[in-house]
């Protein structure tokens, strides 16, 4: 698979995992495409942590609100019914547990749930911006990611990176497969027919639980 | 009631060197960018900042950063300001992490008369490093104490003589919580009006906590 065909695979997963009427909040990246796979009678509400519920599509060029942004900076416009408030409010929402799902991008996760995805010491510190409200806050955690970072492994058995949040992650959605992690470890629960069960076990440092009914990736 | 407009110069004159400010804004958004840009001209340095985030090197406020005219900053995110990495990773500036949801209720708690507050978000990771951990209920909390500055600077859209402020779009973001929790404050509008024609209903930063107003020149 190409990046293009790894991301799409990625996307139209996660898209399956939202129900009509969630609060959702995308992190930036791969999870910003999610919206473009959602099924046509499931609608969800976007939120952004600057401040807003109920993001639309990106502005035509020229179109833009230069005081109408995403968490990212970049500009987008807003659904009918939306609303815009201040950070201590959106946090509210966040810490609050009024977000159903978040989907975001990792580093490294764990078959603990543990995340890091806000640095790696003495290379990149971007700082946590509101992953870790975030992740502590939503009521689902879904990591959308590729399996691998060019073969390095990201399911770990215990991440080696500053956590992000410790044992908050509830499900991996990657190219290779669809993960749930439980109190005994992670399970494959579905796995892309592109792929064996030991390659998947080869691509994960993690133990991965193989139940019987393993299933083909959802698309 | 005398109106609280004075100029864009004035209003950068009372920020010495030293002095810990809050900036409003979100990647730029809502960032009082006339005051950022007579600042950079003023040269005032050894500035302690308290911002979400530090912008772009030559957009709001990661314009200060590039300048070095900041000794520290407390924030949640440097990610898109080269600048602001390089000096940290040169050691030239120091940098506090707060995740941005403890950052903005640190700032709520200065200005609301609280002696903190209690979240769940960071346990387990490095921010806890140095905090009390308190348990209410069986769930543990990290005890996140209020956060003041000298000056604080906001961006809103709309301001009223008398400092009612409005805010368009995204732009409130940590606006409305830094008016609360400064000595002096002072906001840069877009367009200034007469008392009474912003409703009521609409001011979204009250005018008892803004000291001075500015109309942006950009």
């Amino acid at each position: 698979m190409d990046k293009n065909q790894i991301r799409e695979v990625i996307a139209r997963r996660a898209a399956l995992e939202l129900k009509d009427g969630d609060l959702v909040n995308l992190g930036i990246g791969l999870p910003t495409c999610v919206p473009d796979y959602i099924p046509k009678d499931v609608h969800v509400i976007l939120q952004s942590e600057n401040g807003l519920i109920g993001i639309g599509p990106s502005p035509a060029p020229g179109e833009e609100d230069k005081n109408l942004s995403n968490a990212g900076g970049g500009y987008v416009t807003l659904k009918c019914g939306a609303s815009c408030f201040d950070s201590a409010t959106s946090f509210g929402i966040i810490r609050g547990g009024h977000v159903d799902v978040t989907i975001l991008g990792a580093l490294q996760v764990d078959e603990k749930g543990n995340l890091a995805n806000w640095m790696i010491p003495g290379k990149l510190t971007p700082g946590m911006g509101g992953a870790m409200d975030l992740v502590s806050g939503a009521k689902k955690v879904i990591i959308a990611m590729e399996h691998t970072a060019k073969g390095s492994h990201k399911i770990m058995t215990e991440c080696s990176l500053p956590l992000t949040a410790a044992g908050q992650v509830n499900l991996i959605i990657t190219e290779m497969g669809v993960m749930e992690i439980t109190p005994e470890g992670i399970v494959l629960k579905e796995i892309n027919p592109e792929f064996t069960v030991e390659e998947v076990q080869a691509a994960t440092e993690a133990k991965l639980i193989i139940p019987k009914d393993i299933k083909p990736i959802q698309q | 009631m005398k109106s609280k407009q004075i100029s864009v110069t004035e209003a950068v004159s009372m920020i010495k060197d030293g002095m810990t400010v809050m900036i409003g804004g979100f990647m730029a958004v809502g960032s009082p960018i006339s005051i950022i840009d007579k600042m950079v001209e003023s040269g005032v340095k050894n500035l302690t900042i308290i911002c979400n985030d530090t912008a772009f090197p030559d957009k709001g406020i990661g314009k200060l950063v590039a300048n070095k005219q900041v000794k520290k900053i407390i924030t949640s995110h440097i990610g898109t300001n080269p600048s602001t990495i390089e000096q940290f990773n040169n050691k030239e500036i120091d940098i506090e992490f707060n995740p941005q949801g403890t950052l903005v209720e640190r700032i709520r708690s200065a200005g609301a008369g609280l002696g903190g507050f209690l979240t769940p978000t960071g346990l387990g990771t490095v921010v806890q490093n140095g905090k009390q951990v308190i348990n209410v209920d069986g769930r543990d909390y990290l005890l996140e104490k209020p956060l003041k500055a000298d000056v604080a600077l906001l961006g809103a859209s709309i301001s009223d003589t008398y400092g009612n402020l409005f805010y368009k779009g995204s732009s409130q973001n940590f606006n409305t919580a830094m008016a609360t929790a400064a000595d002096l404050v002072i906001a840069e509008a877009e367009e200034i009006v007469e008392a009474g024609k912003i409703a009521p209903e609409n001011v979204a930063t009250q005018s008892i906590f803004v000291h001075y107003i500015v109309k942006r020149t950009v």
